[in-house]
């Protein structure tokens, strides 16, 4: 079945089965292996992908349902030259070990960041707490979080 | 130029690909005429596997193949079906309970490989799954280690028993001792199951070459050298045919890279149908297939003089070790009687581990293995008797804490491995009054068992040692770039914990040079040095470390030796100088050594000891069972830190596991066998919100005499102690109500039941 949609601003038009889901679709079909599959229920957040904005199991959605929307994924919040303030954080506050939970956790909080720059440490507790990670404790992930909001806020003129 | 890249935050080299989606695991990779493998498991926990019919799978369009035991054929072994043998205390006694690679005879655990199915999709596999005619004689099942004491079901019935061995962990004369004792306690003390779920499944890709004779396995983890041996002779190729590669690996916890029956079976597939092969495990395979770890229930008595100073343990731990002995299956049944005595001066000791065999997921390592189970035991048994004698909790614990000039301390000796260990240095009295004053024990403690808003508050404290740096040996091996970088190759393995980052630490250190120079830190493969041990026992650091220290040193002989010769300079006076090598008036760019390299590697036989304390503040609601974490502090001595940014990860990490196993892990089966928690709803993990106010101190005052760094292993501490700190605390709390937690998880429904029966009590 062709689906047609945009991953990471650029157009992309598959072929799939009904029955595939979004990430096996990013990862298998498009070859886009940032996105990482670590429950196939939904309960795990590693799968999380920006759709028209919204952090999304990619896990949870089928490719097809994705015809027509905008997806980003840990890909397109990266670039070749530096990290990003959020990934800045990350590594400075050691906000990863194992790094398979890690690009659920940049997407998810990306999310977070830019709808609520300003969000408090139990705000983005409870947002991260769809996202699991067996590796940090979390702590550090809290805090890189946190530490990362400046470069979300709007700057007022 | 001196360097101190040892004991500096450095950020990770590892997380600039990690954090851009940029790490490559094994599902990550894909060849040409790939196929992927699917694997027909067990439903039944117990049973005479009668036949399995393919026919109709093989029909559907896609299945190129399945596999069952028939297609196996290896005259080494008495069924034709490889076994998988232990790598961890293989003892004789196991053998009979090994496991086989697929089931053929009898089935014993759900989840238990019976067929793979190789397709050219994973859900054309799947879909095949379902034509498989599976036909099992139901056998009654074991479902936990009091059935299989009664010897009715035998899984292995040729050997007439469930029980493949017994440790006898010994010091001094217990009986003895006892019998003098002006005062014994005797509990029964349970620990829930457990297992280091990995966030990445497992997975191996195989590949071979049959013109070169060559097997390629990718999806290695912790122990590739041995896993490789083990592989050569099930399959009956040469070791230097196999190469085992490590990718990005998603964490391990001991649990993940032992060898697996997919570690035999995927590769076997692959050189089957000489096409390569791909497995990626789901979840649910995941819950049932990785090893499941740390449930015991042991009946243990202490025996104190009246001033509370400890006269000896003795008792029996009963471990559940579900369907067979894996490679490492013993070591927490081992430990768990061995060092349950912890940091603390027991001069008799006689305890028993009896190793149960019953119809559950087989049991291997998980972080920390034995260690969490003792000290909880240990931990609880303080504090009753501190509170029988009149004695306060830390009191208890200072008089009975190892002084610093008793190192090494010899601890329980358990047969019939004849398993010594000894502790190494430290000063555990100066942590735990670290611990206490920075955590403010004098005033939250006047909290303990009040309520406060509808909430009982208590405190707990417990301390604990880890084993680490396991021998006998590790290799590291450098060589020189046509750019003048140097690239370091170890036998250790990542599983995330940033070896890449602290070795080039070490070898910067050691060569005098800036980290940037350290291009490249290769690990985890076997084509990386000539022979390897790998990530365990908290070794990587201590071990692999120190090797990377030797090696430095012979590689700069190397380079002395050859430079001296190039520019005809005394060797002596030859040095690096960044990218340059400089005698005597001379310089060239170290490219032009392009090739050279040195392998060398450390040898020890003793194990490192670090140390410390936990402490904890707590709320219990009576009438909810829940728990709430005000404050949590683990303070922890690791000789010397060689990234403190980096091992406060370790400490908090396996902490909130710790804590995971303390109040919301359990793996559940029913009293069929049948497993109950298959899904990551039902076996909880911690999240974000759960616990959110740890804090940890590393302190490196008293660095290791074993080994030239100092470092101690120190992946393990926070995990150790968190159960029997947790369930103290709970005990403080509900005071009121007389309870004493017996077992783990402190689950909302036993805290509960713990409170209805201490109320219900005091109304008789």
């Amino acid at each position: 079945m062709p689906v047609k949609f945009e991953v990471n601003g650029k157009p992309v038009s598959v072929d799939v089965e009904p029955r595939l889901t979004l990430a096996d679709c990013l990862r298998h079909h498009l070859r886009l292996t940032g996105t990482h599959v670590g429950c196939e229920h939904g309960v795990c957040g590693a799968c999380t992908v920006l759709v028209d904005g919204d952090a999304v199991r990619s896990c949870l959605m089928l490719a097809v349902q994705a015809e027509g929307a905008k997806v980003v994924t840990v890909e397109g919040l990266s670039n070749d030259d530096d990290l990003t303030p959020l990934q800045k954080s990350f590594r400075k506050h050691h906000a990863l070990q194992c790094g398979f939970c890690t690009p659920g956790f940049i997407t998810t909080a990306h999310a977070l960041l830019t709808e609520e720059p300003d969000c408090d440490a139990d705000r983005v507790r409870e947002v991260l707490s769809g996202n699991i990670c067996r590796c940090t404790g979390y702590i550090a992930i809290v805090e890189a979080v946190l530490d990362a909001r400046s470069a979300y806020k709007k700057t007022t003129p | 130029m001196k360097n101190t890249f040892i004991g500096a935050s450095i950020e990770r080299r590892e997380d600039l690909r990690f954090l851009r989606g940029r790490g490559i695991y094994v599902d990550d990779l894909t060849v040409p005429g790939l196929l992927y493998a699917v694997i027909l498991r067990s439903s039944v926990a117990h049973g005479r596997l009668k036949s399995v019919d393919t026919s109709a799978a093989l029909k559907i369009p896609g299945v190129h193949a399945v596999i069952t035991a028939k297609d196996m054929n290896f005259t080494d072994y008495p069924a034709g079906v490889p076994i998988v043998p232990m790598r961890l205390q293989p003892l004789p006694e196991f053998k009979p309970f090994e496991q086989p690679v697929i089931a053929y005879d009898k089935v014993r655990y759900v989840g238990e490989p019976i067929a793979v199915v190789l397709a050219s999709s994973v859900a054309v596999g799947e879909d095949a799954l379902e034509h498989i005619a599976v036909e099992i004689e139901d056998l009654p099942p074991v479902a936990t280690w009091r059935a299989a004491q009664k010897n009715e079901s035998i899984l292995f019935e040729p050997t007439g028993t469930n029980r493949s061995l017994m440790f006898e962990a010994r010091k001094g004369d217990a009986d003895t001792a006892f019998r003098d004792a002006p005062y014994t306690r005797r509990e029964n003390l349970r620990t829930g199951r457990h297992y280091g779920l990995t966030m990445e499944p497992r997975g191996v890709m195989a590949e071979w070459d049959a013109a070169k004779n060559k097997l390629t396995v990718s999806g290695a983890a912790k122990v590739p050298f041995f896993n490789r041996r083990i592989l050569a002779k099930q399959i009956g190729l040469a070791e230097s045919d196999i190469e085992m590669i490590e990718n990005d690996v998603g964490g391990g916890y001991g649990a993940r890279g032992e060898f697996y029956p997919e570690d035999f079976l995927i590769p076997f597939a692959a050189k089957h149908i000489n096409r390569p092969v791909k497995w990626i495990e789901d979840r649910r395979e995941n819950l049932m297939a990785m090893n499941h770890a740390r449930e015991t229930e042991a009946d243990l008595e202490i025996a104190c003089n009246r001033d509370g100073t400890i006269i000896g343990v003795r008792g029996d731990v009963h471990t559940d070790m579900g369907a067979y002995m894996r490679t490492n299956g013993a070591v927490g049944a081992r430990n768990a009687p061995q060092f349950m005595t912890g940091p603390y001066r027991v001069p008799h000791h006689k305890v028993d581990s009896h190793l149960w065999m019953t119809n559950k997921t087989p049991v291997g390592t998980y972080r920390g293995p034995g260690r969490f189970e003792g000290c909880f035991y240990m931990e609880r048994l303080l504090d009753m008797v501190a509170a029988d004698l009149g004695i306060d909790r830390v009191e208890m614990r200072r008089r009975n804490l190892i002084s610093k000039a008793e190192h090494p301390y010899k601890l329980a000796t358990a047969q019939p491995t004849n398993a010594h260990d000894q502790t190494d240095s430290g000063d555990y009295h100066a942590t735990l009054d670290l611990c206490l004053k920075e955590f403010g024990w004098s005033e939250k403690s006047k909290l303990g068992g009040k309520l406060v808003g509808g909430k009982y508050h208590g405190v707990g404290v417990a301390c604990f040692i880890e084993g680490g740096a396991a021998g006998p040996k590790e290799s590291a091996r450098l060589e020189i770039n046509r750019d003048s970088t140097i690239t370091v190759f170890m036998g250790t393995s990542s599983v995330g914990q940033g070896v890449e980052t602290i070795y080039a630490q070490i070898a910067a250190d050691a060569l005098e040079v800036p980290i940037e120079r350290i291009r490249h830190v290769y690990h985890g493969s076997t084509n990386t040095v000539s022979d390897g041990y790998g990530a365990y026992h908290s070794r990587s650091v201590v071990m692999g470390g120190s090797a990377v220290l030797v090696a430095t040193e012979k590689f700069m002989a190397t380079l002395r030796q050859a430079a001296g010769k190039r520019l005809g300079c005394a060797e002596s006076s030859v040095t690096l100088d960044v990218d340059k090598v400089v005698a005597g008036g001379f310089s060239l760019p170290l490219g032009e050594f392009a090739g050279l390299t040195a392998e060398s590697a450390f040898l020890n036989h003793k194990h490192t000891y670090s140390y410390g304390s936990h402490a904890t503040h707590i709320t219990v609601d009576a009438k909810l069972g829940h728990i709430e974490i005000l404050d949590y502090l683990v303070v922890q001595d690791v000789g010397r830190a060689i990234n403190p940014l980096t091992l406060r990860g370790q400490v908090i990490g396996s902490l909130v596991q710790g804590l995971g196993g303390a109040v919301l892990e359990d793996l559940k089966y029913d009293e069929q066998a049948q497993f109950l928690t298959g899904t990551l709803a039902d076996y909880l993990l911690p999240l974000a919100s759960d616990f959110p106010n740890l804090r940890c101190i590393v302190t490196d005052d008293h660095p290791s005499p074993i080994n030239p760094l100092g470092a101690k292993g120190a992946g393990e501490g926070g995990i150790v102690a968190a159960g029997g700190c947790m369930a103290n605390a709970v005990a403080n709390a509900l005071q009121s109500f007389g309870v004493q937690p017996r077992a783990l998880p402190l689950s909302p429904t036993y805290i509960w039941e713990l409170v209805q029966a201490g109320q219900q009590k005091a109304a008789e």
